[in-house]
């Protein structure tokens, strides 16, 4: 028998997409989407008042894997410290645009 | 001394994901080795592997326990959960008792390599990720699944090399005996990605018979050429035959013996002595002459000089008696720190169905087989002791006795 597949090869996750020219709902959108992906949460628990920690049931080690996710799909990376602000999804947003803004600036 | 039994076995290996389907495979003599095409383009010297397919652990774990989960602790897992099923062993027990675990583990070649790459890339520790730590320890299996399972007693991993599995059943014995545990999990793990075994090829030691891959592993063979790596996970539970008794549990079988030894030679090269001693030592152990045991599942990885001196040490030991011998190597390859505990596995599965399963591929013996009694092809027949011989590089030499429960 021959394997019909090979095993994938182990890859980096993939980089950033395109960020020139996101609008903020843009955003918002791929941020609910690989959130729901990588924490396994139902999307409609993700409201803008919602807490990040409690909706995404977050303990010390997944603080980790989104200052990972946030990377592979904005290109930048989270300070631990810069969560100590971020309580609900809307201060994650801004946190986020606002750095993707920068970064557009830059 | 506590007397030792077996409560419940489990497995996950490239004969099949569960117990009827591998005694299936082993019963029909069936080969688990493909050629995989990526090993060829990542400079393998032999692309042929046991293939194992990866589980869906999705909705069996929660997020957390698999992100800390590398390969091999999926195989794990699920041989797990397959024997401690067939032990009787539901969580309130297991919260109810000191339950052990020591598992056979001795690389994490994949996640170490993953990691690695992303530092270099990132220049950034931290873009690894959470479960990066806990899955490149040669710990990993046994720190998982202690944790999945949230036991509270004896819990480490044993690495040595190509014996790791047969150790750790070994050692697992020997805590029961002691009376220092009750009950133990007990098994072995191997990874098949192709990180994890480049380095073994380097050594020229793999088959090269990449035209035929069911025929490649060929032990004991005249025309061997070389081993296949393969893996998988196999679990054992190992229990005091009190507590065994007390709770009710299904008893499948009684561990009588464990010998080891070490060569005190070649880091690689095999000897004829390191086994005769552990053989020895084991059936002292067990209490028991060599014509007592009826089958032994050698280690026999298809090598020239590997097979030629176990076949030696087993003649030395075994030989005017000539208990049936199989390799079960023929078939799945070599699973290396999984193998020890994965052979038990087999073995034991053949006795409870009254069978021994081939050493595939025995079409001409060489001067050493010659002196054995190698099963060409599959013997229904109903047995009560077998041996199975584990050694690994270092010269770490572990074999294990173990009777039907009747």
């Amino acid at each position: 028998m021959v394997l019909e597949e090979p095993i994938p090869p182990l890859s980096l996750k993939s980089g950033p997409d395109k960020l020139l020219h996101m609008n903020n709902e843009d955003v918002i959108l791929k941020i609910n989407e690989f959130l729901t992906e990588e924490f396994e949460v139902d999307p409609g628990k993700i409201t803008p008042a919602a807490s990040l920690k409690e909706t995404l049931d977050l303990d010390s080690l997944d603080y980790i894997d989104l200052v990972v996710v946030v990377e592979s799909n904005f290109g930048f990376k989270v300070k631990p410290e810069d969560f100590t602000g971020i309580v609900n999804f809307q201060d994650f947003y801004d946190y986020v645009i606002r750095r993707v803004n920068a970064k557009e600036l830059a | 001394m506590n007397r030792v039994v077996i409560t419940g076995t489990g497995i996950y290996s490239c004969l099949g994901k569960n117990l009827d389907e591998v005694r299936e495979s082993l019963y029909q003599g069936k080969s688990g080795i493909v050629f995989d095409p990526a090993r060829k383009e990542f400079g393998y010297r032999s692309a042929l592997t046991g293939f194992v397919e990866r589980p869906n652990l999705k909705g069996l774990l929660d997020r957390r326990a698999r992100v800390m989960l590398p390969e091999q602790g999926e195989y794990a897992y699920m041989a797990t959960i397959e024997a401690l099923k067939n032990a009787g062993i539901d969580q309130d027990y297991i919260d109810s008792k000191e339950v052990g675990i020591l598992y056979g583990n001795d690389s994490c070649a994949e996640p170490v390599i993953h990691g690695i790459d992303v530092m270099r890339e990132k220049k950034d520790t931290m873009l690894v990720g959470s479960g990066s730590v806990f899955q490149t320890m040669n710990s990993t299996v046994t720190m998982n699944l202690a944790t999945i399972f949230k036991l509270r007693g004896i819990n480490f991993t044993v690495s040595a090399a190509c014996a790791s599995g047969s150790h750790a059943i070994g050692l697992g014995y020997h805590f029961i005996k002691s009376g220092l545990q009750e009950c133990v999990i007990c098994g072995g793990a191997q990874e098949v990605n192709k990180y994890s075994m480049g380095n073994f090829d380097a050594l020229s030691a793999f088959s090269v018979r990449e035209t035929e891959p069911a025929k490649a592993s060929r032990p004991f063979d005249r025309d061997r050429d070389g081993l296949i790596p393969s893996g998988g996970a196999a679990t054992v539970i190992v229990e005091s035959l009190a507590s065994a008794q007390k709770r009710g549990a299904p008893i499948i079988a009684e561990i009588l013996g464990y010998g080891f030894s070490s060569n005190g030679g070649h880091i690689s090269n095999p000897t004829v002595d390191g086994p005769v001693r552990a053989l020895t030592m084991a059936l002292k152990d067990a209490n028991l002459l060599a014509k007592e045991v009826a089958y032994i599942n050698a280690h026999a990885t298809s090598t020239p000089a590997g097979d030629a001196s176990e076949a030696r040490a087993i003649d030395q030991v075994f030989g005017e008696s000539l208990p049936y011998v199989s390799s079960t190597k023929s078939m799945t390859g070599h699973e290396c720190w999984m193998a020890g505990a994965s052979e038990i596995v087999y073995s034991t599965l053949m006795m409870q169905n009254g069978f021994i399963a081939p050493n595939i591929n025995f079409e001409n013996p060489d001067d050493d087989s010659a002196k054995l009694n190698i099963v060409k092809s599959t013997i229904n027949k109903e047995f009560e002791i077998f041996l199975s011989n584990s050694f690994g590089f270092g010269g770490t030499n572990s074999s294990l006795i173990v009777k039907k429960w009747t």
